[in-house]
């Protein structure tokens, strides 16, 4: 026995909903964050994540005051990203109740705002969230660069390199989201998966494609994920996250129950 | 009135903790007052005290060195119940590898070490650092703050250091990552975790809602 595979519920937010979007695209709404987080941790959630999906363009309020609300009900690590920019941002985020927060966008911008952000902060509460899209052709090595701005925009920059700086520079965890595979529902994208988590000491918590148990359960033997991120089944209900452990404990994962 | 003082000195997330004790104290249907404060006053005047730390242990030995909140813990733990977690118990020991080697606060004998970059588990597979997750803690003595927590509950841990103590007599739980590492101590009125109870559901706040019950005897 020792550490625990983690489910991680992820709640994408729009102006203080929940929502879901099928590649970062067509959006859903599916209800109250502080209410669907106080269910996902009575079911055994072991962490939220918060994603503020359009923090990148409109008002920073309604999300600290979201996140305290969540804090002061839920006793399980919460990580926030979503237009983190600056050390105030982090900051903020930090005060209101968030234990990590998610960096993407502004990493990439400015790398050493990460080396700055796990100095000041420590590693232990910055999640660099990296969104990456296979770029090979068939018949080629697999490669994949990443993405920001919920998607929008290339970088030309390769995802495994990318991840191995940001972990120098400090970052404590990897939230890695397939924009392939993302809304998809057809499973994590687990050769990308596989090959960030053997070459970073840090863990990697697999997002992007889940559309059912196995999908969780080959994430972790597969992929070689520590945490797996899921959305949309949990939203709509189609599974609880109790029946996600079970699935996962009968096919010999370690899971807190 | 049960007065609890969270100590600041401005490292990391104490709206958890406060809110996590704000919750149990509702909880058992006491008047719980919580202050989150650097002000050695106002924690003198509490009935227990909170010492909490995320982080890097050189930035918080320095804020607590600049805002002399070594005499507050000093002054807390020679009269009333408390509570370090995680960095704060860290910083209460001798000293620590993080960052080059750092003077802790030498109240409890024992150092901090770093896991290390090759750490493996008994079947030789990598481990991550840092430890980050739900990981059991095997309860190695009876405490009045492990009432109504079962042996090898699940605490959240969060940390790329660990306590290390020739002491076996301090040490109250034991948890398992490629080593044993020293999950909880206790000595006399300090009770010390390296997990997070704030972030630990129903096993942590089980913990706490006793540390706010604890008169300090074992």
């Amino acid at each position: 026995m020792g550490l625990a595979k983690r489910i991680i519920p992820c709640l994408d937010c729009k102006n203080g909903r929940v929502v879901k979007g099928v590649k970062f695209l067509d959006i859903r709404d599916a209800g109250d964050p502080v209410e669907i987080s106080k269910r996902y941790c009575d079911a055994g959630a072991d962490e939220i994540t918060f994603l503020d999906i359009t923090a990148s363009h409109e008002g920073r309020e309604t999300t600290i005051h979201t996140v305290e609300a969540i804090a002061s009900q839920v006793f399980i690590p919460l990580t926030v990203g979503g237009g983190i920019r600056t050390l105030e941002d982090i900051r903020a985020m930090l005060n209101a109740g968030a234990d990590k927060v998610g960096i993407n966008t502004a990493a990439v911008i400015n790398p050493d705002f990460v080396r700055e952000a796990a100095e000041r902060f420590g590693s232990q509460c910055i999640v660099v969230a990296v969104d990456a899209k296979q770029v090979s052709g068939e018949g080629e090595p697999l490669k994949w660069e990443i993405f920001t701005h919920g998607g929008r925009n290339a970088t030309g920059i390769d995802a495994l390199e990318w991840v191995k700086r940001m972990v120098e520079y400090g970052a404590g965890e990897i939230l890695l989201t397939s924009m392939d595979r993302d809304g998809t529902k057809t499973g994590f994208d687990l050769a990308l998966n596989r090959e960030v988590s053997r070459s970073v000491p840090v863990p990697i918590i697999a997002s992007g494609g889940v559309g059912n148990l196995q999908h969780l359960v080959d994430g972790v033997l597969q992929g070689e994920a520590d945490a797996v991120l899921a959305a949309s089944i949990f939203h709509f209900q189609e599974y609880t996250i109790r029946e996600a452990k079970e699935f996962m404990l009968k096919s010999g994962i370690e899971v807190r129950l | 009135m049960n007065k609890i003082a969270v100590i600041d000195y401005g490292m990391g997330n104490l709206h958890s903790v406060a809110k996590a004790v704000e919750h149990v104290g509702r909880e058992l249907g006491q008047d719980v007052e919580i202050v989150v404060t650097p002000d050695a006053n106002l924690i003198a005047k509490a009935d227990r005290v909170i010492f909490p730390g995320v982080g890097a242990i050189r930035d918080c030995m320095a804020e607590i060195l600049r805002l002399d909140v070594d005499q507050i813990v000093a002054d807390a733990i020679k009269s009333k119940p408390v509570l370090a977690i995680c960095v704060g118990m860290q910083a209460l020991m001798s000293s620590s590898e993080e960052n080059g080697g750092v003077d802790c606060l030498g109240f409890l004998q024992g150092d901090v070490r770093y896991f290390g970059d090759d750490l493996k588990d008994e079947n030789d597979q990598r481990l991550k650092v840092p430890h980050m997750g739900w990981n059991q803690v095997a309860q190695t003595r009876p405490h009045p703050l492990w009432k109504d927590i079962p042996d090898n509950s699940r605490f959240y841990f969060v940390h790329s250091y660990y306590v290390q103590t020739q002491k076996q007599e301090m040490i109250t739980g034991l948890t398992h990552y490629g080593t044993d590492i020293v999950a909880a101590l206790g000595v006399d009125n300090i009770f010390a975790t390296q997990f997070h109870p704030e972030k630990s559901q129903k096993a942590g706040l089980t913990l706490l809602r006793n540390f706010l019950q604890w008169d300090g005897t074992v």
